[in-house]
């Protein structure tokens, strides 16, 4: 990591930036951690005493940003930590990460909100942290919403802990929506999935183990929408966080349809894996929600492509290897993902299925920082942050778990074919990742 | 159930040699190997089953239950495992509570593992031993098995089927020699999805119309243990599916009657059933010996059956 340079200018690049409409060659100078002035090659007015980076041949876009990411601090630094998670986010090419509150203890107040952006934590890149919606994430009593937000956090969830009573998620709607905070949901009626460690399908079946059924999740996103109808007047935004059903992306498209502020994520396994990948107990394919069918995968890409998904996230959950090294029903859910998501979205949705890579680097950026209104982020017009990713998009790699930032190794594209490799990840004007390409 | 028609011919060969073997001879096959029983779940038949047959060739063996041994501490499965292997063991036969739990300890250790049932999952030597059973009442005169030695068969699996380990084991095997395996019982405990487990295998709900068409039917215990929470009407259970004398005399009056054990009398099972002229439950676990004999011998000299470790 280097310390704030005065001036940094990105030359010889091509700027990427669809929230501002840019596709074309141009020269960057960042300065005092914002976006100082673009131009045609060549004709930056104010270069002087800048250093430079020869970006020759690549493409710059704003920095991406992952608003569903476990960073596990505080209370189980063993498996990650801020500072090890942003950095492997820095090495995925992310700038700003979203930080869920299911740590140890739950991040329900305004204290373990700051704590987590506090300079101590060494964080490589920008953290978001949000808040729990319940004390504890127990979904009974609401947390006090305007500290939490005044605090610094961006939306309120008990992300794995999904709220069931229906009386507490209206009112966790509403109160969130009285201070402009977003509501993310978990959607799984855990109801329906008791001891159960996989999608429920033949597969499931065959191995013995019992199953989450689709509509545990569907059902409760159809839930979640009737609340969110029944208080239009309030304009409440629901977020789905991780959709993995037909049924679910469906409901959100109706929604839409509807004029409700009804929103959602999908995560790269989610659009690439199917419950086939389990194969043999392979604990790198458990995750909540889990891997299903091809045709809910297959309804994953459609909706990625005709945009009802505004964001590619990576639920990115890391955990100790010998966490992982146990029966498959006893395995903790979840993959690391924030060093794999750019190089799968570019490989899979881009090159295979064809979406333009603004689009792709929209839902990695524009598109998730205007879901939580990141202010200044996921664009780099003039003033904003100089949060910035150079990447030769048509480099294709070899992703190697053993090479990751993250302390956890808990992932299922190891030795995967990668396309888009990144040269520099810059953070508000620092650069906090470097790669020989 | 991973393993070949022809690997499946060799360890029935070896199976029957070696029940008819002299003691003395026998005991030389594996004189002094270490083999550990390590068991999770509580077990009569299977634990002493693999323990007579591993003695039977003159194995040491050792038994490690979860009640008795740092399990109860939080040891892991894969610690357990390897503390086994530096103790000597050779081979482990596991009996767990989780699927795959057999798959883990042999990845984490090594060794061979042979698994005597892993939660729902599989149990494969009681297949080979619910094989062996069949054929000796089905086709008394095969020597060699192959794909088509159970040509136009059906074996009837009854009950319990989403918790049965027997009945996932059975329904890969016994089509692979050829027989139509008819799984029966109520949505709760068959779900229609088990009949895409593998090829060969069909659903009948009605068990008398099952029962008029199977040569062998098994009957298996309603796992409450592993029910979780599910409420089951168990005289409407009965009345359509417990096996009953007058069922057996009026629609399969020559097939024969197989249960894995431990079987509930009155329940699944009427204790006539049970005890009468069709029943093969004891023969069934006298054949798990002879069965569990060529097991531990495959696992430990695999030469010995042509197979290549």
């Amino acid at each position: 990591m280097t310390a704030l340079a005065a001036a940094l200018i990105l030359r010889g690049g091509h700027l990427l930036d669809p929230a501002a409409g840019v596709d074309a060659p141009k020269d960057i100078l960042l300065k005092d951690g914002r976006v100082a002035e673009i131009a045609s090659p060549g004709k930056l007015k104010h270069a002087e005493g800048a250093e430079v980076l020869d970006a020759t041949g690549l493409a710059i876009a704003p920095g991406l940003i992952d608003i569903h990411v476990h960073l596990r601090e505080p209370g189980q630094g063993y498996k990650e930590t801020i500072a090890s998670g942003t950095a492997a986010a820095a090495a995925g090419g992310f700038t700003a990460v979203a930080a869920m509150p299911n740590t140890i203890p739950v991040n329900d107040s305004p204290e373990i909100t700051r704590w987590m952006q506090s300079p101590e934590r060494g964080a490589s890149v920008r953290v978001f942290p949000i808040g729990a919606a319940t004390r504890g994430s127990k979904g009974e009593v609401l947390n006090d919403y305007a500290a939490l937000k005044s605090a610094g956090a961006v939306a309120v969830t008990d992300d794995g802990h999904p709220i069931l009573k229906d009386s507490v998620m209206r009112e966790v709607l509403a109160a969130a929506a009285r201070v402009g905070l977003g509501v993310i949901q978990h959607a799984e009626d855990t109801r329906m999935t008791q001891g159960a460690s996989m999608n429920l399908g033949p597969v499931s079946f065959k191995l013995g183990l019992r199953g989450m059924p689709p509509e545990a999740e569907t059902s409760l996103v159809e839930r979640d929408i009737r609340l969110v109808t029944e208080l239009r007047d309030l304009r409440t935004h629901l977020h789905v966080a991780h959709t993995s059903t037909a049924g679910a992306v469906d409901a959100v498209r109706q929604a839409r349809r509807n004029g409700l502020r009804v929103t959602c994520e999908v995560a790269p396994h989610h659009f690439l894996l199917t419950e086939e990948h389990v194969g043999f107990y392979n604990t790198h394919a458990k995750m909540n929600p889990p891997l299903r069918s091809a045709a809910d995968r297959d309804a994953m890409i459609e909706a990625l492509l005709d945009g009802v998904v505004d964001a590619i996230a990576t639920d990115h959950a890391p955990h100790a290897t010998h966490e992982k090294e146990v029966e498959f029903e006893h395995a903790p859910n979840g993959i690391i993902g924030l060093e794999t998501a750019l190089g799968l979205t570019l490989r899979w949705l881009h090159k295979e299925w064809k979406m333009p890579l603004g689009r792709v680097l929209s839902l990695l950026s524009a598109q998730p920082a205007a879901l939580f209104g990141f202010k200044g982020r996921g664009t780099l017009a003039v003033g904003s942050y100089a949060d910035v990713v150079v990447f030769d998009p048509k480099a294709e790699w070899t992703y190697r778990v053993t090479e990751s930032r993250s302390k956890a190794k808990n992932t299922p594209f190891d030795g995967w074919q990668m396309m888009g490799k990144i040269r520099w990840t810059i953070s508000e004007g620092r650069v906090v990742y470097t790669n020989a390409i | 159930m991973d393993i070949s028609v022809a690997a499946v011919s060799r360890l029935l060969a070896r199976a029957r040699a070696l029940e008819n073997e002299n003691p003395l001879v026998r005991d030389r096959i594996l004189a002094k190997r270490r083999i550990a029983l390590l068991f999770y779940e509580s077990s009569t038949r299977t634990r002493t089953s693999f323990e007579l047959a591993s003695k039977a060739l003159g194995a040491d063996t050792t038994l490690i239950s979860s009640l008795s041994s740092s399990i109860e501490k939080g040891e892991s499965l894969k610690d357990t495992g390897l503390t086994l292997r530096a103790l000597g063991a050779e081979a482990i036969i596991l009996r767990h509570s989780s699927s795959g739990a057999a798959w883990l300890l042999e990845e984490s250790t090594r060794l061979p593992v042979v698994n005597a049932g892993d939660g729902m999952h599989e149990h494969p030597t009681q297949a080979l031993l619910d094989l062996k059973t069949i054929l000796t009442h089905l086709r008394p005169d095969a020597g060699e098995v192959n794909a088509e030695t159970l040509a136009g068969v059906t074996v009837t699996i009854v009950g319990d089927i989403l918790h049965s380990r027997v009945a996932r084991s059975n329904m890969l095997l016994l089509p692979r020699l050829g027989a139509r395996v008819m799984l029966c019982g109520p949505k709760e405990l068959l779900p229609e999805m088990a009949a895409q487990a593998g090829p060969g295998i069909v659903i009948e709900r009605d068990f008398e119309a099952a029962m008029r068409q199977s040569q062998a039917i098994m009957m298996l215990r309603i796992q409450a243990e592993r029910l979780a929470g599910l409420q089951l009407d168990l005289d409407e259970y009965k009345a359509s599916y417990q096996l009953t004398g007058q069922r057996l005399a009026a629609l399969a009056p020559t097939a024969v009657v197989l249960h894995p054990g431990p079987i509930i009398r009155g329940l699944e099972i009427t204790a006539g059933v049970a005890d009468g002229i069709q029943s093969a439950i004891l023969e069934q676990v006298t054949n798990g010996v002879a069965v569990r004999m060529a097991v531990m011998e495959r696992a430990l000299v695999p030469d010995k059956q042509g197979d290549r470790p």
